[in-house]
Protein backbone atom coordinates (compact mmCIF):
# COMPACT_ATOMS: atom_id res chain seq x y z
CA UNK A 1 0.00 0.00 0.00
CA UNK A 2 2.54 2.42 0.91
CA UNK A 3 4.97 1.70 -2.22
CA UNK A 4 2.09 2.22 -4.12
CA UNK A 5 1.25 5.54 -2.37
CA UNK A 6 5.18 6.52 -3.06
CA UNK A 7 5.04 5.69 -6.51
CA UNK A 8 1.73 7.67 -7.26
CA UNK A 9 3.30 10.84 -5.55
CA UNK A 10 6.45 9.94 -8.23
CA UNK A 11 4.15 10.22 -11.12
CA UNK A 12 2.19 12.91 -9.76
CA UNK A 13 5.97 14.99 -8.94
CA UNK A 14 6.69 13.67 -12.80
CA UNK A 15 3.86 16.06 -13.96
CA UNK A 16 4.58 19.15 -12.24
CA UNK A 17 8.45 18.72 -12.98
CA UNK A 18 7.93 18.47 -16.71
CA UNK A 19 4.89 20.75 -16.92
CA UNK A 20 6.36 23.86 -14.15
CA UNK A 21 9.40 23.50 -12.43
CA UNK A 22 11.57 22.73 -15.29
CA UNK A 23 9.73 25.06 -17.64
CA UNK A 24 10.46 28.23 -15.07
CA UNK A 25 13.86 27.05 -14.55
CA UNK A 26 15.20 26.51 -18.10
CA UNK A 27 13.20 29.54 -19.59
CA UNK A 28 12.56 32.29 -16.81
CA UNK A 29 11.08 34.69 -19.44
CA UNK A 30 7.89 32.55 -18.68
CA UNK A 31 7.65 34.24 -15.03
CA UNK A 32 6.98 37.67 -16.20
CA UNK A 33 4.41 36.37 -18.16
CA UNK A 34 2.94 34.37 -15.30
CA UNK A 35 2.95 37.49 -13.28
CA UNK A 36 2.03 39.87 -15.86
CA UNK A 37 -1.47 38.11 -17.14
CA UNK A 38 -3.45 38.34 -13.85
CA UNK A 39 -1.66 42.05 -12.62
CA UNK A 40 -2.11 43.83 -15.63
CA UNK A 41 -5.95 44.03 -15.33
CA UNK A 42 -5.98 45.04 -11.69
CA UNK A 43 -3.50 47.66 -12.80
CA UNK A 44 -5.95 48.58 -15.51
CA UNK A 45 -9.03 48.51 -13.09
CA UNK A 46 -6.73 50.31 -9.82
CA UNK A 47 -5.70 52.99 -12.25
CA UNK A 48 -9.25 53.81 -13.68
CA UNK A 49 -11.13 53.67 -10.74
CA UNK A 50 -8.71 56.16 -9.42
CA UNK A 51 -7.52 53.47 -6.51
CA UNK A 52 -11.20 52.98 -5.14
CA UNK A 53 -11.74 49.56 -6.50
CA UNK A 54 -8.58 48.18 -5.35
CA UNK A 55 -9.91 45.70 -3.23
CA UNK A 56 -12.16 44.15 -5.93
CA UNK A 57 -9.29 44.02 -8.05
CA UNK A 58 -7.47 42.21 -6.04
CA UNK A 59 -10.17 39.57 -5.25
CA UNK A 60 -10.33 39.45 -9.08
CA UNK A 61 -6.64 39.13 -9.85
CA UNK A 62 -6.78 36.20 -7.39
CA UNK A 63 -10.12 34.47 -9.36
CA UNK A 64 -8.33 35.24 -12.78
CA UNK A 65 -5.32 33.77 -11.93
CA UNK A 66 -7.13 30.48 -10.68
CA UNK A 67 -9.30 30.44 -13.61
CA UNK A 68 -6.03 31.00 -15.61
CA UNK A 69 -5.13 27.61 -14.62
CA UNK A 70 -7.34 25.51 -16.48
CA UNK A 71 -6.93 27.64 -19.40
CA UNK A 72 -3.27 26.63 -19.59
CA UNK A 73 -3.99 22.89 -18.53
CA UNK A 74 -5.97 22.67 -21.80
CA UNK A 75 -3.42 24.41 -23.76
CA UNK A 76 -1.08 22.29 -21.52
CA UNK A 77 -2.64 19.15 -22.27
CA UNK A 78 -3.02 19.31 -25.65
CA UNK A 79 0.11 20.18 -26.52
CA UNK A 80 2.28 17.39 -24.73
CA UNK A 81 -0.60 14.91 -26.01
CA UNK A 82 -0.28 16.14 -29.64
CA UNK A 83 2.68 17.93 -30.09
CA UNK A 84 5.69 15.87 -28.25
CA UNK A 85 3.46 12.38 -28.02
CA UNK A 86 4.22 12.68 -24.23
CA UNK A 87 0.63 11.47 -22.97
CA UNK A 88 1.17 8.10 -25.47
CA UNK A 89 4.31 7.50 -23.45
CA UNK A 90 2.85 8.28 -20.22
CA UNK A 91 -0.30 5.99 -21.09
CA UNK A 92 2.05 3.32 -22.03
CA UNK A 93 3.77 2.80 -18.20
CA UNK A 94 2.42 1.95 -15.31
CA UNK A 95 1.14 5.77 -14.71
CA UNK A 96 -2.54 6.16 -13.95
CA UNK A 97 -4.54 8.98 -15.96
CA UNK A 98 -5.05 10.24 -12.27
CA UNK A 99 -1.97 10.81 -11.46
CA UNK A 100 -0.93 12.24 -14.75
CA UNK A 101 -3.68 14.83 -14.75
CA UNK A 102 -3.33 15.74 -10.85
CA UNK A 103 0.29 16.39 -11.45
CA UNK A 104 -0.44 18.42 -14.40
CA UNK A 105 -3.15 20.68 -12.69
CA UNK A 106 -0.65 20.95 -9.86
CA UNK A 107 1.91 22.13 -11.97
CA UNK A 108 -0.25 24.72 -13.01
CA UNK A 109 -0.83 25.86 -9.79
CA UNK A 110 2.92 26.41 -9.04
CA UNK A 111 3.09 28.13 -12.48
CA UNK A 112 1.33 30.75 -11.26
CA UNK A 113 2.89 31.00 -7.74
CA UNK A 114 4.80 34.49 -8.54
CA UNK A 115 1.47 35.73 -9.55
CA UNK A 116 0.13 34.39 -6.86
CA UNK A 117 2.78 35.59 -4.17
CA UNK A 118 2.32 39.41 -5.90
CA UNK A 119 -1.60 38.79 -4.81
CA UNK A 120 -0.98 37.18 -1.83
CA UNK A 121 1.64 40.66 -0.47
CA UNK A 122 -0.79 43.01 -2.27
CA UNK A 123 -4.25 41.33 -0.22
CA UNK A 124 -1.91 41.37 3.35
CA UNK A 125 -1.51 44.63 2.91
CA UNK A 126 -4.69 46.13 1.08
CA UNK A 127 -7.37 43.64 2.19
CA UNK A 128 -8.71 43.22 6.29
CA UNK A 129 -11.12 40.41 7.35
CA UNK A 130 -11.42 37.55 9.68
CA UNK A 131 -10.75 34.19 9.73
CA UNK A 132 -13.89 33.25 8.19
CA UNK A 133 -13.41 35.71 5.90
CA UNK A 134 -10.43 35.00 4.87
CA UNK A 135 -11.74 30.97 4.75
CA UNK A 136 -14.93 32.05 2.94
CA UNK A 137 -12.37 33.33 0.21
CA UNK A 138 -10.07 30.50 0.24
CA UNK A 139 -12.91 28.04 -0.73
CA UNK A 140 -14.15 30.44 -3.75
CA UNK A 141 -10.67 30.18 -5.12
CA UNK A 142 -10.02 26.70 -4.44
CA UNK A 143 -13.80 25.52 -6.36
CA UNK A 144 -12.41 28.34 -8.78
CA UNK A 145 -9.28 26.37 -9.26
CA UNK A 146 -11.17 23.03 -9.39
CA UNK A 147 -14.11 24.01 -12.13
CA UNK A 148 -11.25 25.44 -14.13
CA UNK A 149 -9.22 22.25 -14.14
CA UNK A 150 -12.44 20.12 -14.99
CA UNK A 151 -13.16 22.69 -17.95
CA UNK A 152 -9.45 22.56 -19.22
CA UNK A 153 -9.01 19.13 -19.14
CA UNK A 154 -12.26 18.50 -20.73
CA UNK A 155 -11.43 20.78 -23.67
CA UNK A 156 -7.91 19.16 -23.84
CA UNK A 157 -9.97 15.80 -24.60
CA UNK A 158 -11.31 17.66 -27.50
CA UNK A 159 -8.43 20.01 -29.16
CA UNK A 160 -6.55 17.78 -32.11
CA UNK A 161 -4.06 20.27 -32.28
CA UNK A 162 -2.23 23.25 -30.94
CA UNK A 163 -4.45 25.66 -32.89
CA UNK A 164 -6.96 24.73 -31.94
CA UNK A 165 -5.89 24.55 -28.02
CA UNK A 166 -4.62 28.21 -28.78
CA UNK A 167 -8.58 28.98 -30.20
CA UNK A 168 -10.00 27.11 -26.79
CA UNK A 169 -7.41 29.32 -25.13
CA UNK A 170 -8.53 32.64 -26.12
CA UNK A 171 -12.45 32.08 -26.40
CA UNK A 172 -12.51 30.66 -22.45
CA UNK A 173 -10.00 33.34 -21.22
CA UNK A 174 -12.48 36.25 -23.25
CA UNK A 175 -15.76 35.06 -22.19
CA UNK A 176 -14.70 33.77 -18.46
CA UNK A 177 -12.44 36.21 -17.19
CA UNK A 178 -12.02 39.56 -19.44
CA UNK A 179 -16.08 40.06 -20.41
CA UNK A 180 -17.29 39.09 -16.74
CA UNK A 181 -17.17 41.11 -13.67
CA UNK A 182 -14.42 39.73 -12.12
CA UNK A 183 -12.33 42.68 -11.11
CA UNK A 184 -14.78 44.85 -10.21
CA UNK A 185 -18.24 44.58 -8.64
CA UNK A 186 -21.63 43.24 -10.84
CA UNK A 187 -23.39 46.50 -10.00
CA UNK A 188 -21.13 48.56 -12.22
CA UNK A 189 -22.37 46.69 -15.74
CA UNK A 190 -25.80 47.72 -17.06
CA UNK A 191 -28.78 45.71 -16.02
CA UNK A 192 -29.61 43.81 -18.85
CA UNK A 193 -25.73 43.08 -19.34
CA UNK A 194 -25.72 42.14 -15.95
CA UNK A 195 -27.64 38.96 -17.17
CA UNK A 196 -25.26 37.91 -20.09
CA UNK A 197 -22.42 38.06 -16.89
CA UNK A 198 -24.32 35.09 -15.28
CA UNK A 199 -23.66 32.91 -17.79
CA UNK A 200 -20.03 32.79 -16.47
CA UNK A 201 -19.24 31.29 -13.45
CA UNK A 202 -16.37 33.72 -12.51
CA UNK A 203 -19.15 35.94 -11.74
CA UNK A 204 -20.68 34.32 -8.78
CA UNK A 205 -17.02 33.21 -7.87
CA UNK A 206 -16.61 37.17 -7.89
CA UNK A 207 -19.52 37.63 -6.31
CA UNK A 208 -19.10 35.74 -3.56
CA UNK A 209 -15.30 36.91 -2.99
CA UNK A 210 -16.59 40.56 -2.95
CA UNK A 211 -18.75 40.09 -0.32
CA UNK A 212 -17.39 37.92 1.98
CA UNK A 213 -14.80 40.52 2.29
CA UNK A 214 -17.27 43.28 1.84
CA UNK A 215 -16.70 45.23 -1.29
CA UNK A 216 -20.25 44.11 -2.20
CA UNK A 217 -23.36 43.69 -0.17
CA UNK A 218 -25.37 40.98 -1.63
CA UNK A 219 -28.27 38.76 0.99
CA UNK A 220 -27.55 35.47 2.42
CA UNK A 221 -30.16 34.51 -0.41
CA UNK A 222 -28.22 35.67 -2.83
CA UNK A 223 -24.96 34.17 -1.78
CA UNK A 224 -26.32 30.55 -1.27
CA UNK A 225 -27.75 30.74 -4.46
CA UNK A 226 -24.17 31.75 -5.86
CA UNK A 227 -22.69 28.68 -4.28
CA UNK A 228 -25.33 26.71 -5.11
CA UNK A 229 -24.75 27.53 -8.63
CA UNK A 230 -20.51 27.37 -9.00
CA UNK A 231 -20.69 24.21 -6.85
CA UNK A 232 -23.48 22.42 -9.19
CA UNK A 233 -21.23 24.13 -12.26
CA UNK A 234 -18.12 22.95 -11.37
CA UNK A 235 -19.65 19.35 -10.32
CA UNK A 236 -21.45 19.21 -13.99
CA UNK A 237 -18.10 19.95 -15.35
CA UNK A 238 -16.18 17.10 -13.61
CA UNK A 239 -18.50 14.34 -14.31
CA UNK A 240 -18.33 15.70 -18.28
CA UNK A 241 -14.83 15.31 -17.66
CA UNK A 242 -14.89 12.26 -16.41
CA UNK A 243 -17.25 10.96 -19.03
CA UNK A 244 -15.17 12.67 -21.51
CA UNK A 245 -11.53 11.59 -20.69
CA UNK A 246 -10.23 8.17 -22.05
CA UNK A 247 -6.57 6.80 -21.34
CA UNK A 248 -7.29 4.63 -23.81
CA UNK A 249 -8.27 5.82 -27.36
CA UNK A 250 -11.66 4.15 -28.73
CA UNK B 1 15.41 -9.75 -19.35
CA UNK B 2 14.12 -11.56 -22.33
CA UNK B 3 10.24 -12.93 -21.97
CA UNK B 4 10.09 -16.25 -22.66
CA UNK B 5 6.00 -16.49 -23.62
CA UNK B 6 4.22 -15.60 -27.31
CA UNK B 7 2.72 -12.39 -28.81
CA UNK B 8 -0.54 -13.94 -29.93
CA UNK B 9 -3.28 -12.11 -31.79
CA UNK B 10 -6.29 -13.37 -33.39
CA UNK B 11 -8.92 -12.03 -36.06
CA UNK B 12 -7.08 -8.73 -34.23
CA UNK B 13 -9.38 -5.45 -36.37
CA UNK B 14 -9.44 -1.70 -36.11
CA UNK B 15 -12.06 0.75 -37.89
CA UNK B 16 -11.79 4.42 -36.69
CA UNK B 17 -15.04 5.70 -36.30
CA UNK B 18 -15.54 7.83 -39.15
CA UNK B 19 -13.70 6.28 -41.27
CA UNK B 20 -16.33 4.49 -43.28
CA UNK B 21 -16.16 0.71 -43.19
CA UNK B 22 -12.40 1.52 -43.87
CA UNK B 23 -10.27 -1.21 -41.61
CA UNK B 24 -6.87 0.11 -40.37
CA UNK B 25 -5.95 -3.42 -39.71
CA UNK B 26 -8.06 -5.96 -40.35
CA UNK B 27 -8.30 -9.78 -38.91
CA UNK B 28 -4.35 -10.11 -37.75
CA UNK B 29 -3.76 -13.12 -36.38
CA UNK B 30 -0.23 -14.08 -35.39
CA UNK B 31 1.59 -15.97 -32.54
CA UNK B 32 5.02 -14.62 -32.31
CA UNK B 33 7.86 -15.33 -29.57
CA UNK B 34 8.14 -12.60 -27.39
CA UNK B 35 12.23 -12.16 -27.70
CA UNK B 36 14.66 -10.39 -30.10
CA UNK B 37 13.62 -7.78 -32.51
CA UNK B 38 10.05 -7.98 -34.40
CA UNK B 39 9.55 -5.92 -37.46
CA UNK B 40 6.66 -4.55 -38.59
CA UNK B 41 7.38 -3.49 -42.02
CA UNK B 42 4.62 -2.15 -44.42
CA UNK B 43 3.83 1.62 -46.65
CA UNK B 44 2.21 4.54 -45.07
CA UNK B 45 -1.35 3.94 -43.86
CA UNK B 46 -0.44 0.11 -43.92
CA UNK B 47 -1.64 -0.20 -40.66
CA UNK B 48 1.83 -0.52 -38.43
CA UNK B 49 0.73 2.40 -36.17
CA UNK B 50 -2.25 1.39 -35.13
CA UNK B 51 -1.71 -2.43 -34.57
CA UNK B 52 1.55 -1.18 -32.31
CA UNK B 53 -1.01 1.16 -30.50
CA UNK B 54 -3.35 -1.56 -30.05
CA UNK B 55 -0.75 -3.70 -28.77
CA UNK B 56 0.87 -1.02 -26.33
CA UNK B 57 -2.33 -0.58 -24.81
CA UNK B 58 -3.29 3.02 -26.24
CA UNK B 59 -5.57 2.22 -28.45
CA UNK B 60 -9.06 -0.35 -28.39
CA UNK B 61 -9.41 -3.01 -31.16
CA UNK B 62 -12.76 -3.30 -32.87
CA UNK B 63 -12.36 -6.91 -32.73
CA UNK B 64 -10.28 -9.91 -31.70
CA UNK B 65 -8.17 -9.93 -29.46
CA UNK B 66 -4.46 -9.50 -28.35
CA UNK B 67 -2.02 -11.14 -25.65
CA UNK B 68 1.62 -10.42 -24.53
CA UNK B 69 2.76 -13.36 -22.48
CA UNK B 70 -0.42 -14.53 -21.58
CA UNK B 71 -1.50 -10.66 -20.56
CA UNK B 72 -4.96 -9.90 -22.44
CA UNK B 73 -4.07 -5.87 -23.66
CA UNK B 74 -7.57 -4.92 -22.89
CA UNK B 75 -8.13 -7.27 -19.73
CA UNK B 76 -4.57 -7.04 -17.66
CA UNK B 77 -3.67 -3.27 -19.29
CA UNK B 78 -2.58 -2.91 -15.99
CA UNK B 79 -0.18 -5.49 -15.54
CA UNK B 80 1.30 -5.07 -18.80
CA UNK B 81 1.94 -1.49 -18.60
CA UNK B 82 4.34 -2.48 -15.92
CA UNK B 83 6.31 -4.25 -18.30
CA UNK B 84 6.44 -1.76 -21.87
CA UNK B 85 7.33 1.32 -22.57
CA UNK B 86 7.21 2.71 -26.21
CA UNK B 87 8.53 5.78 -28.27
CA UNK B 88 5.44 6.71 -30.70
CA UNK B 89 5.77 7.43 -34.07
CA UNK B 90 6.34 11.28 -34.19
CA UNK B 91 7.60 11.42 -30.41
CA UNK B 92 9.23 15.08 -29.37
CA UNK B 93 11.91 15.57 -27.03
CA UNK B 94 10.20 18.26 -24.75
CA UNK B 95 12.25 21.46 -25.66
CA UNK B 96 12.28 23.05 -22.35
CA UNK B 97 13.78 20.07 -21.25
CA UNK B 98 16.83 18.45 -20.82
CA UNK B 99 18.18 15.01 -21.79
CA UNK B 100 18.29 14.38 -18.11
CA UNK B 101 15.01 15.78 -17.04
CA UNK B 102 13.78 13.84 -19.69
CA UNK B 103 14.82 10.42 -18.89
CA UNK B 104 14.32 11.14 -15.07
CA UNK B 105 10.75 12.60 -15.61
CA UNK B 106 9.23 9.46 -17.47
CA UNK B 107 11.25 7.26 -14.89
CA UNK B 108 9.50 9.45 -12.38
CA UNK B 109 6.06 8.43 -14.11
CA UNK B 110 7.07 4.83 -13.80
CA UNK B 111 7.03 5.26 -10.12
CA UNK B 112 10.77 6.03 -9.68
CA UNK B 113 12.32 8.12 -7.10
CA UNK B 114 13.86 10.88 -7.78
CA UNK B 115 17.46 10.11 -6.82
CA UNK B 116 17.29 6.92 -8.30
CA UNK B 117 15.87 7.71 -11.80
CA UNK B 118 18.16 10.47 -11.92
CA UNK B 119 20.95 7.31 -11.53
CA UNK B 120 19.14 5.27 -14.10
CA UNK B 121 18.68 9.00 -16.71
CA UNK B 122 22.39 9.28 -16.56
CA UNK B 123 23.66 5.74 -16.91
CA UNK B 124 21.14 4.98 -20.27
CA UNK B 125 22.47 8.42 -21.82
CA UNK B 126 25.61 7.39 -21.46
CA UNK B 127 25.21 4.11 -22.76
CA UNK B 128 23.27 5.79 -25.87
CA UNK B 129 26.52 8.15 -26.21
CA UNK B 130 25.29 11.24 -25.39
CA UNK B 131 26.05 11.76 -21.95
CA UNK B 132 28.15 15.15 -22.66
CA UNK B 133 24.81 16.86 -23.76
CA UNK B 134 22.82 15.55 -20.67
CA UNK B 135 22.38 19.06 -19.29
CA UNK B 136 21.83 20.88 -22.60
CA UNK B 137 18.22 21.85 -23.54
CA UNK B 138 16.78 19.47 -26.13
CA UNK B 139 15.54 22.21 -28.88
CA UNK B 140 19.43 22.66 -29.31
CA UNK B 141 20.56 19.22 -29.52
CA UNK B 142 20.59 17.79 -33.41
CA UNK B 143 17.54 14.95 -35.18
CA UNK B 144 19.28 11.71 -34.30
CA UNK B 145 20.81 12.80 -30.87
CA UNK B 146 16.79 14.02 -29.88
CA UNK B 147 16.01 10.40 -31.29
CA UNK B 148 18.73 8.98 -28.72
CA UNK B 149 17.17 10.99 -25.92
CA UNK B 150 13.66 8.73 -26.87
CA UNK B 151 15.44 5.59 -26.83
CA UNK B 152 17.38 6.58 -24.20
CA UNK B 153 13.58 7.16 -22.06
CA UNK B 154 12.88 3.67 -22.87
CA UNK B 155 16.65 1.60 -22.33
CA UNK B 156 16.54 3.63 -18.67
CA UNK B 157 13.14 1.89 -17.95
CA UNK B 158 12.48 -1.42 -16.45
CA UNK B 159 10.28 -2.63 -19.47
CA UNK B 160 10.82 -5.43 -20.44
CA UNK B 161 9.11 -5.19 -24.02
CA UNK B 162 9.64 -2.23 -25.89
CA UNK B 163 7.73 -0.40 -28.60
CA UNK B 164 9.38 2.17 -31.34
CA UNK B 165 7.07 3.23 -33.86
CA UNK B 166 9.57 4.33 -36.99
CA UNK B 167 12.70 5.33 -34.52
CA UNK B 168 14.53 6.29 -36.84
CA UNK B 169 11.99 8.20 -39.78
CA UNK B 170 13.68 11.06 -40.76
CA UNK B 171 17.05 10.55 -39.87
CA UNK B 172 19.75 11.23 -42.30
CA UNK B 173 21.48 7.81 -43.14
CA UNK B 174 24.71 8.21 -40.66
CA UNK B 175 22.06 9.07 -37.68
CA UNK B 176 20.14 6.25 -38.73
CA UNK B 177 23.22 3.51 -38.96
CA UNK B 178 24.46 4.61 -35.50
CA UNK B 179 21.21 4.34 -33.85
CA UNK B 180 20.66 0.74 -35.17
CA UNK B 181 23.61 -0.47 -33.08
CA UNK B 182 21.42 0.56 -30.04
CA UNK B 183 18.86 -0.95 -31.14
CA UNK B 184 20.49 -3.85 -31.87
CA UNK B 185 21.53 -3.94 -28.15
CA UNK B 186 18.08 -3.58 -26.90
CA UNK B 187 16.60 -6.22 -28.39
CA UNK B 188 18.95 -8.58 -27.14
CA UNK B 189 18.36 -7.24 -23.62
CA UNK B 190 14.57 -7.23 -24.22
CA UNK B 191 11.17 -8.50 -26.56
CA UNK B 192 11.50 -4.93 -29.54
CA UNK B 193 8.68 -4.31 -31.31
CA UNK B 194 9.72 -2.00 -34.34
CA UNK B 195 7.83 -0.20 -37.15
CA UNK B 196 9.90 0.56 -40.07
CA UNK B 197 8.80 1.05 -43.74
CA UNK B 198 12.97 1.18 -44.25
CA UNK B 199 13.65 -2.33 -45.95
CA UNK B 200 16.91 -2.39 -45.06
CA UNK B 201 16.32 -1.12 -41.48
CA UNK B 202 14.16 -4.34 -40.90
CA UNK B 203 16.56 -6.47 -42.49
CA UNK B 204 19.58 -5.58 -40.66
CA UNK B 205 17.55 -5.80 -37.20
CA UNK B 206 14.91 -7.68 -37.16
CA UNK B 207 15.10 -11.16 -36.13
CA UNK B 208 11.28 -11.26 -37.17
CA UNK B 209 8.97 -9.90 -39.38
CA UNK B 210 5.74 -8.95 -40.03
CA UNK B 211 4.64 -7.50 -43.40
CA UNK B 212 1.65 -5.34 -43.47
CA UNK B 213 -0.27 -4.33 -46.87
CA UNK B 214 -3.29 -1.80 -46.45
CA UNK B 215 -3.94 -3.43 -42.43
CA UNK B 216 -3.69 -6.98 -44.31
CA UNK B 217 -1.07 -9.15 -42.52
CA UNK B 218 0.38 -10.57 -46.11
CA UNK B 219 3.52 -12.49 -44.50
CA UNK B 220 5.26 -13.34 -41.63
CA UNK B 221 8.38 -14.84 -40.11
CA UNK B 222 12.04 -14.74 -39.95
CA UNK B 223 13.74 -13.62 -43.43
CA UNK B 224 14.13 -17.42 -44.78
CA UNK B 225 10.77 -17.67 -43.59
CA UNK B 226 9.89 -15.21 -45.97
CA UNK B 227 11.78 -15.89 -48.53
CA UNK B 228 10.61 -19.51 -48.58
CA UNK B 229 7.19 -17.37 -49.75
CA UNK B 230 8.61 -16.95 -52.91
CA UNK B 231 10.03 -19.93 -54.13
CA UNK B 232 12.44 -18.33 -56.77
CA UNK B 233 15.26 -16.74 -55.77
CA UNK B 234 16.42 -14.00 -58.23
CA UNK B 235 14.31 -10.80 -59.19
CA UNK B 236 13.80 -8.26 -61.96
CA UNK B 237 12.27 -5.04 -61.62
CA UNK B 238 11.18 -3.08 -64.84
CA UNK B 239 9.47 0.64 -64.80
CA UNK B 240 6.60 -1.08 -67.10
CA UNK B 241 5.83 -4.27 -68.07
CA UNK B 242 6.61 -6.27 -71.16
CA UNK B 243 5.42 -9.41 -73.14
CA UNK B 244 8.81 -11.03 -72.41
CA UNK B 245 8.03 -11.11 -68.70
CA UNK B 246 4.60 -12.14 -69.05
CA UNK B 247 5.53 -15.33 -70.86
CA UNK B 248 8.57 -15.84 -68.93
CA UNK B 249 8.95 -18.53 -66.04
CA UNK B 250 8.23 -17.30 -62.63
CA UNK B 251 5.69 -15.33 -60.73
CA UNK B 252 5.28 -11.68 -61.56
CA UNK B 253 3.73 -8.86 -59.78
CA UNK B 254 2.57 -5.53 -60.48
CA UNK B 255 2.76 -2.22 -58.60
CA UNK B 256 0.08 0.73 -58.17
CA UNK B 257 2.48 3.14 -59.83
CA UNK B 258 2.94 0.57 -62.88
CA UNK B 259 6.12 -0.79 -62.60
CA UNK B 260 6.81 -4.75 -62.89
CA UNK B 261 8.83 -7.33 -60.72
CA UNK B 262 8.96 -11.14 -61.52
CA UNK B 263 10.38 -13.34 -59.34
CA UNK B 264 12.12 -16.70 -61.15
CA UNK B 265 14.99 -18.98 -61.55
CA UNK B 266 18.58 -18.29 -61.69
CA UNK B 267 18.75 -19.05 -65.17
CA UNK B 268 15.64 -17.86 -66.55
CA UNK B 269 16.72 -14.64 -64.83
CA UNK B 270 20.16 -14.83 -66.89
CA UNK B 271 18.12 -15.62 -70.12
CA UNK B 272 15.68 -12.78 -69.50
CA UNK B 273 18.73 -10.27 -68.47
CA UNK B 274 20.48 -10.83 -71.81
CA UNK B 275 17.01 -10.53 -74.15
CA UNK B 276 15.98 -7.21 -72.03
CA UNK B 277 19.67 -5.78 -72.41
CA UNK B 278 19.24 -6.55 -76.35
CA UNK B 279 15.90 -4.84 -76.10
CA UNK B 280 17.00 -2.14 -74.80
CA UNK B 281 15.09 -2.37 -71.77
CA UNK B 282 16.04 -0.81 -68.22
CA UNK B 283 15.71 -3.70 -65.15
CA UNK B 284 17.37 -4.44 -62.33
CA UNK B 285 18.65 -7.92 -61.58
CA UNK B 286 19.44 -9.28 -58.27
CA UNK B 287 18.93 -12.30 -55.93
CA UNK B 288 15.82 -11.98 -53.53
CA UNK B 289 15.84 -9.77 -50.96
CA UNK B 290 13.32 -8.34 -48.15
CA UNK B 291 13.17 -5.28 -50.68
CA UNK B 292 11.55 -8.09 -53.27
CA UNK B 293 9.56 -10.26 -50.69
CA UNK B 294 8.02 -6.91 -49.65
CA UNK B 295 7.44 -6.14 -53.26
CA UNK B 296 6.13 -8.83 -54.18
CA UNK B 297 3.55 -9.73 -51.02
CA UNK B 298 2.16 -6.24 -50.95
CA UNK B 299 1.37 -6.36 -54.41
CA UNK B 300 0.14 -9.33 -55.24
CA UNK B 301 -2.77 -9.18 -57.92
CA UNK B 302 -4.93 -11.88 -56.31
CA UNK B 303 -4.78 -9.76 -52.86
CA UNK B 304 -8.41 -9.16 -52.14
CA UNK B 305 -8.99 -5.47 -51.84
CA UNK B 306 -10.16 -4.16 -48.82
Amino acid sequence: MMVQVKRTLNQIIAGILVNSIYEMKNYPIVLINTVLSPLSFLILIVFVSRGSLLGDAIVGGFIMSMFSNGIALQGDLSHLKNDFKLQEMVVSSPASAGAYVTGMAISELIYSSPALAVLVALAILYLHGTLIQGLLFCGVLATMFLTSIALGFTLATMSSDIVQSFAFSRLISTLFSTLPPVYYPITLIPHPFQYLAYLSPTTYAAQIAQNALGYLPISAHTAALDWAVLLSVTMVLFLIAVKKARWREA
Amino acid sequence: MNSDGRLITRGLTKVYSGSGSRRAIDQITMDMPTHGILAFIGRNGAGKTTLVRILATQLEPTSGSATIDGLDVMLDARELRKRIAIVPQEARTVAWMSPKQTVLSYLMWRGFDYSEAKEMAVEALARVGIDQYRDKLNRTLSGGTKRKVLVATVLASEADIVFLDEPTTGLDPISRRDLWNYLSNLGRERFTILTTHYLEEAEQLADRISILDRGRLVGTGTLEELRSLVKYRYSIRLQQETQLLVTANGELAKARDGSVQLLTTEDEAFRLSKDLFEKGYRFSISPVTLDDIFFHLANREDEPQP
